[in-house]
């Protein structure tokens, strides 16, 4: 939000911004850019330090007397515990391949969002305390004292991060600016400095199990709804189960995907794919977020958070997890659940009951992507796929940042789309697969405070959106992220209006032939089904 | 020499000095970037920038009308109604298109070969831009707002919805059964 500036003010309109250095240019924290401040409670739900009411705009953060050396010495620790944090202080030789792929970066242009200068933020610190150069030659060598400016530059920028791994993709030496973020954020919340937007879902997961922490009974109407909502436009009956132990499998999903539109499209998508296989498995009400916002705030949190699907899987006796369209869940697991919680050698490796194929990668996370079961169902034929009844979408594939770079999730979700539409169309090649543009709102930043930040980071893939809704007519933004799902919306409506959100298993419902179901008149959603003689054609486009 | 004859003649010159203009307004480190890198998906905001100007100085010597303008000039004031700029900084680059003009058109108004009339004329336009760019400014921080409500909207009703705390009329409609749309 813009101040409104006074009379003398406004005559003396300066065009162009400070030409003072990076280090001495603090930052000005302006509305819509930066997200609310841990409320205490979250904070002692989870016995993180220094719980207070304080807001990052007003010049006293409350923050501990010792604050300085809680950092340093916390810094200290991580790195003698964490080798790649010492090696990504030490190695960058600025050679600047990352400076220009940040979103953040290309949507602001301010330079403190290239990782380049990002980390620096970070290293600065780092070389003052230690490194003997830095000790000496302080800022000659680019190191500085740890300030409360320096702490509040941190808070800004660390949290104008969505640890999505763009940069890292072109770094030579292969620095994961991600892993500084989180480091960086873990130093923070050592001096009680997080926003609410990561502690409050973090706090109720712990306890609940959930985002939003939804009780067991919520989430079973709210499933139930989907149900009801799936009879009337098939007139098939689905039959979830919750919390049944001995079911095959365990189904772990995003708790978006159950109340938020259009999540909840996908969640029909599902729930119609199970029944019609006949899978034998269960919802948990426990277990009920793959999402896991402890890894925007410490590992010790992600750990905990992690923690509770194996344990649910244990309690009730499945054979292995099968994973819902989420995307950091998907980094936690494929990254770090084997050195957090694994391996879950109580677990089998997870085999298709359908199709009997294995899935070896998953050998010791037992944890299946749902596009991977699925892609494999389609190639060994065994759905029965309408792909007409998604005549009305032109589509195209929004890579999630998570899936794409940090498992290599790139081929599925494709196979998957083109065979169940047909008018499938990519973006840009320097836009998509490992290449992939955040969504803005990624590594907990989906607040509505930081609307402006958002749409700013949202920047470079709505402009790639936009270019493919030009040339093809793409009316649909397919994407296997329940945040994407939540933040992609809000981004086509200010960049690119008329370009629609929807999940992968979605578009998957609309074209699933069910056993017994009665014509179809709609899509999932309710919209009338289009004559497929009039819509677009008939061919298969790429 | 008629204004519109030299405007068109030294349009390369006056575009670039206009586009350098804009750039100042970014760090310099930004303003590098945005010059120097031409892919337009790597570069979306120098690339919808340059296009942008490059439609604005077109229409402005072809009449200006006002739903041609807009095709041009909204890009630009949507891409910088969210970065880090008061709402002044944010406009003000139409007027830097006149300190181009004047630049690059100093020698020949000093000779006088371009008619007061003509010119004051093209500032007019000018200003006419600048008012424009103001609607525009303004719908796109009306449009983060409504955002931001619909955002929060979206989040909620649907849970009282379907934790059954809601009971409201049904939409009167051939889908009575309750069907979401």
């Amino acid at each position: 939000m813009a101040f409104v500036p006074k009379p003398d003010e406004l005559a003396r309109i300066g065009h162009k911004p400070p030409r003072t250095g990076w280090m001495d240019t603090p930052v000005d924290f302006r509305r819509g850019t930066w997200c609310y401040a841990a409320k205490p409670k979250n904070l002692q739900a989870l016995e993180l330090p220094n719980p207070r009411e304080w807001s990052p705009e007003r010049a006293d953060w409350k923050l501990p007397a010792n604050w300085q050396e809680i950092i340093l010495e916390g810094l200290r620790e991580r790195l003698q515990r964490f080798r790649s944090l010492q090696i990504f202080m030490d190695i960058c030789v600025r050679c600047g391949a990352c400076a220009d792929k940040c979103h953040y970066f290309i949507g602001s242009g301010d330079p403190k969002n290239m990782p380049v200068l990002r980390a620096e933020l970070l290293r600065s610190v780092y070389r003052k305390n230690f490194t003997t150069a830095g000790k000496i030659l302080g800022k000659m060598v680019g190191a500085r004292d740890l300030s409360e400016d320096v702490l509040k530059e941190w808070f800004y920028y660390f949290f104008q991060c969505s640890e999505c791994r763009r940069c890292s993709v072109f770094c030579p030496y292969g620095i994961d600016t991600a892993e500084i973020t989180m480091i960086a954020r873990e130093l923070l919340n050592l001096v009680g400095c997080n926003i609410d937007w990561v502690a409050a879902p973090v706090a109720n997961c712990f306890r609940t199990g959930n985002h939003l922490g939804l009780q067991p009974h919520a989430i079973k109407d709210m499933i139930e709804f989907a149900v009801e909502d799936i009879e009337k436009i098939t007139g098939v009956k689905v039959e979830p189960t919750f919390n049944r132990k001995g079911a095959e499998i365990l189904f772990v999903t995003p708790s978006g995907d159950l109340f938020a539109d259009p999540g909840t499209y996908t969640l029909m998508g599902y729930l119609m794919l199970f029944h019609e296989l006949g899978l034998d498995y269960t919802w948990s009400t426990y277990a009920s977020d793959g999402g896991n916002f402890g890894l925007f705030t410490s590992h010790e949190m992600m750990k905990r958070l992690n923690a509770k699907i194996y344990a649910e899987a244990r309690r009730l006796g499945v054979k292995w997890i099968l994973g819902g369209e989420c995307g950091h869940m998907w980094r936690v697991i494929n990254q770090y659940m084997d050195t957090l919680n694994g391996p879950a050698d109580f677990l089998e490796e997870p085999v298709s009951p359908i199709t009997g194929t294995r899935f070896e990668h998953a050998r010791t996370t037992k944890m299946v992507h749902i596009t991977e079961f699925t892609a494999d169902l389609i190639e060994q034929n065994k759905l029965n796929l309408a792909p007409e009844r998604n005549e009305h979408c032109r589509v195209t594939f929004h890579d999630s940042c998570n899936p794409s770079r940090s498992m290599g999730l790139l081929e599925e979700p494709r196979y998957i789309l083109k065979k169940v539409c047909r008018h499938f169309y990519e973006m840009p090649e320097n836009t998509i697969r490992e290449q992939t543009f955040c969504c803005g709102s990624g590594g907990g930043l989906n607040a509505d405070e930081n609307m402006e930040m958002r749409l700013r980071g949202g920047l470079p893939r709505a402009n790639a959106v936009r270019y493919v809704h030009e040339k093809h007519g793409v009316n649909t933004l397919a994407c296997i992220c329940a945040i994407d799902r939540a933040a992609l919306p809000p981004l086509m409506d200010y960049w690119v209006p008329g370009v629609e959100v929807s999940g992968v298993h979605e578009l998957v419902g609309n074209a699933l032939v069910m056993k017994g179901e009665k014509k179809r008149t709609s899509d999932l959603r309710g919209r009338p089904l289009p004559d497929p003689h009039t819509a677009f054609g008939g061919a298969i486009e790429e | 020499m008629k204004l519109e004859e030299l405007l068109a003649q030294k349009k390369s010159p006056i575009l670039e000095r206009w586009f350098q203009l804009l750039l100042e307004t970014y760090p310099a480190e930004t303003a590098r970037f945005l010059k120097r890198e031409e892919n337009r998906f790597a570069n979306p905001v120098g690339h919808t920038l340059y296009q942008g100007m490059q439609g604005i100085y077109e229409e402005l010597l072809n009449g200006m009308a006002s739903d041609k303008i807009n095709v041009f000039l909204d890009p630009i004031v949507r891409v910088r109604a969210v970065q880090d700029f008061s709402p002044a900084r944010a406009v003000a680059f139409i007027f830097f298109l006149k300190r181009a003009i004047r630049e690059e058109l100093a020698g020949e108004m000093r000779e006088g070969q371009t008619a007061l009339g003509d010119f004051l004329d093209l500032e007019s336009r000018i200003d006419d831009l600048a008012l424009y760019s103001f609607d525009l400014y303004m719908e796109c921080r009306r449009k983060i707002y409504e955002i931001r409500v619909n955002e929060i909207k979206r989040r909620t009703s649907r849970l009282l919805q379907r934790t059954n705390l809601l009971a409201e009329s049904p939409e009167p409609g051939p889908e009575q059964d309750g069907l979401r749309t």
